[in-house]
């Protein structure tokens, strides 16, 4: 074989993998791009058979129904509720988690002291406890406390559930950070905590961050806890209120779509955000203890 | 973490810093942990415990007096449970789907970014596209498998038709035969796993030392042989870190399952996750429920445990 033929066959597989990974990749965005798509198309599309593959007509309408501009369609789904309700119950529990995850995060990264391992995998471990599992006796304790329906009541659930992974995180970015800086701010006479908020705490605000990101979507993407602690309108999020779309044997699933839509818009925006920072924030600890 | 490490860096800030004016280095890690621990002892841990008192009891919503402890009937709720046909069946069914679900998500997920891996023309739009499932809430993979796999209106029959595979509306039920709904929630769960797992598996590839796969080309070792004795081993901490990430969210399986088939029809697709909604929340049966919750409990902290010890071996190892 003449060392051309070589590679000439080299730049054809090369040509094949790029190819193939395309195609793959494509098909699994599909099905978003699917959903978007959904949500502007007329019902009557939606529901034809023969199935109509290219739309033929583009309409707002499922958005105008879903926020009551639509005088026809009597459905309404208070959109405006949930949408408060999801933004406040991630918003609180995403600043007071992660504020609360990187200090955990700093003591892990930094110190010393005894009971620290059990303590790290007790954390850890804590977010491994399923939401239904812990949906039911919240919702018997908070019955009587009278936090049921209440949106602050889910929002410290979400802080205790953002905790684990914001502590991960957090823990992982401080190793990053070389330990010169701290000795150094020692030496001039700092204390551990403005060490802390002085010298360190500035050079982890990436990894702040990108804790923020995967907090807000974690509580954001809630379902299993409030799903049972929210039994009205007035107190649910977006994943319980999908179910408004459904009644026992029709779905109305152009709604739906235009509630995925709406549902994921701060998704596609921090996923743009966080690409960079998601690897390296991920992978951190498969390489370093 | 390995706690050598740890302690190693730790010593030195406290070598360094013996004495500090305002907290002492005893007390400052306790301090900074605080807020954590009291928020996890206060919403998960005491709650949990809580339940598992409630397990031992008869307690039903609707009987508030029912929530009391007598010792000659506290394990009756699990003697029920065990009893159960349903309960066996919504263990075996999680256990397929665990089984499934998570070896063949982590496999596609090798296989793909060993692919990405390779690929000399827009690395940056394909990872932007593999991070599309990401966008998603588990609720929403639920919601668009469900009418993907909806028999009627459905993009695969649709697609089935118009592809001349398939003659009638309606005619293959994917969420209502056996075993078709089991595949159809395994699916919409790998599609919402691999993002993670490859974006995981595919870092480490990348951060593979370039000389090893160089001294193997020279070795004349074909590309199956780097990957199954070189790349796959070394990737070990990446992959274990990967199904960790992964058995943290196991439970993220009933929100597909709650909107897809609701573990139905006749508990067929049931799993503990959603058979612990039907006693406990439908049934309003909280004593039963809970026993069934801590079923729940067990098995996932069992499998966060497991890759944990499995991702601390392999970096032991290196």
């Amino acid at each position: 074989m003449k060392p051309g033929e070589t590679i000439q066959r080299r730049r054809r597989n090369q040509r094949f993998l790029n190819l193939l990974a395309w195609l793959i990749l494509l098909l699994m965005a599909l099905p978003a791009f699917w959903i978007v798509l959904t949500a502007f198309r007329p019902n009557s599309e939606i529901n034809s058979w023969p199935p109509v593959w290219v739309p033929q007509e583009l309409t707002l309408d499922a958005f105008a129904t879903m926020f009551g501009l639509n005088p026809e369609e009597r459905m309404r789904v208070p959109v405006e509720s949930y949408m408060r309700n999801s933004l406040l119950a991630a918003g609180i529990s995403t600043v007071v988690a992660v504020s609360i995850g990187t200090l955990a995060g700093y003591a892990f990264a930094r110190f010393r002291f005894r009971f620290q391992t059990a303590a790290f995998l007790g954390i850890m471990l804590s977010r491994a406890i399923p939401g239904v599992a812990l949906s039911l006796p919240l919702f018997i304790l908070f019955n009587q406390m009278r936090l049921v329906n209440n949106i602050f009541g889910l929002a410290a659930v979400y802080i205790a559930m953002n905790i684990p992974f914001s502590t991960w995180l957090m823990d992982g970015f401080f190793r990053q950070i070389p330990q010169d800086l701290s000795e150094a701010a020692y030496i001039d006479g700092c204390g551990y905590w403005s060490a802390f908020w002085r010298v360190e705490l500035p050079l982890a605000l990436p990894g702040f961050a990108t804790a923020a990101i995967f907090a807000f979507l974690a509580a954001w993407n809630e379902f299993q806890i409030v799903s049972v602690l929210s039994r009205s309108a007035a107190s649910r999020t977006f994943p319980p209120g999908l179910f408004d779309f459904t009644e026992q044997f029709t779905f109305d699933w152009r709604g739906m779509a235009a509630m995925s839509a709406i549902m994921m818009v701060p998704a596609i925006i921090f996923v743009i955000l966080v690409q960079r920072n998601l690897v390296s924030g991920m992978t951190f600890g498969a390489t370093k203890g | 973490m390995s706690s050598q490490s740890r302690a190693q860096s730790g010593s030195d800030i406290q070598d360094r810093r013996v004495t500090d004016g305002r907290i002492s280095a005893r007390w400052f890690p306790l301090f900074m942990l605080l807020p954590a621990l009291i928020f996890i002892l206060v919403i998960m841990l005491f709650p949990l415990i809580y339940s598992l008192y409630v397990s031992f009891t008869p307690y039903e919503l609707l009987k508030p007096n029912s929530l009391n402890f007598e010792l000659s009937r506290a394990l009756r709720n699990y003697q029920k449970l065990f009893a159960d046909a349903i309960f066996w069946k919504s263990v075996g069914n999680t256990i397929v789907f665990l089984f499934l679900s998570i070896n063949l998500s982590y496999v596609i997920a090798l296989g793909l970014s060993q692919l990405l891996a390779r690929v000399t023309r827009g690395q940056g739009i394909m990872r932007t596209l593999l991070m599309v499932p990401m966008m998603f809430a588990p609720i929403l993979v639920g919601f668009q498998f469900r009418w993907f796999f909806n028999a009627n209106v459905g993009l695969v029959n649709n697609l089935l038709y118009s592809l001349g595979l398939m003659q009638e509306r309606g005619q293959i039920a994917w969420l209502v035969d056996e075993p078709l709904g089991m595949f159809s929630i395994i699916v919409a769960s790998i599609w919402m796993n691999l993002p993670v797992l490859t974006i995981i598996l595919l870092a480490g590839t990348l951060s593979l030392p370039q000389e090893t796969f160089e001294a193997a080309d020279v070795d004349g070792a074909n590309s199956w042989q780097q990957f199954r004795f070189i790349t796959f081993p070394l990737l070990a901490p990446f992959s274990y870190i990967a199904l960790t990430i992964l058995s943290l969210d196991i439970s993220r399986a009933f929100d597909i399952v709650r909107i897809m088939t609701d573990g139905g029809p006749a508990h067929r697709t049931e799993l503990i996750w959603t058979y612990v909604t039907r006693l406990a929340i439908e049934n309003t049966k909280f004593g039963l429920g809970s026993a069934m919750s801590w079923v729940t409990v067990v098995l996932a902290v069992a499998f966060t445990l497991y890759f944990f010890r499995q991702l601390v071996r392999s970096r032991v190892v290196q």
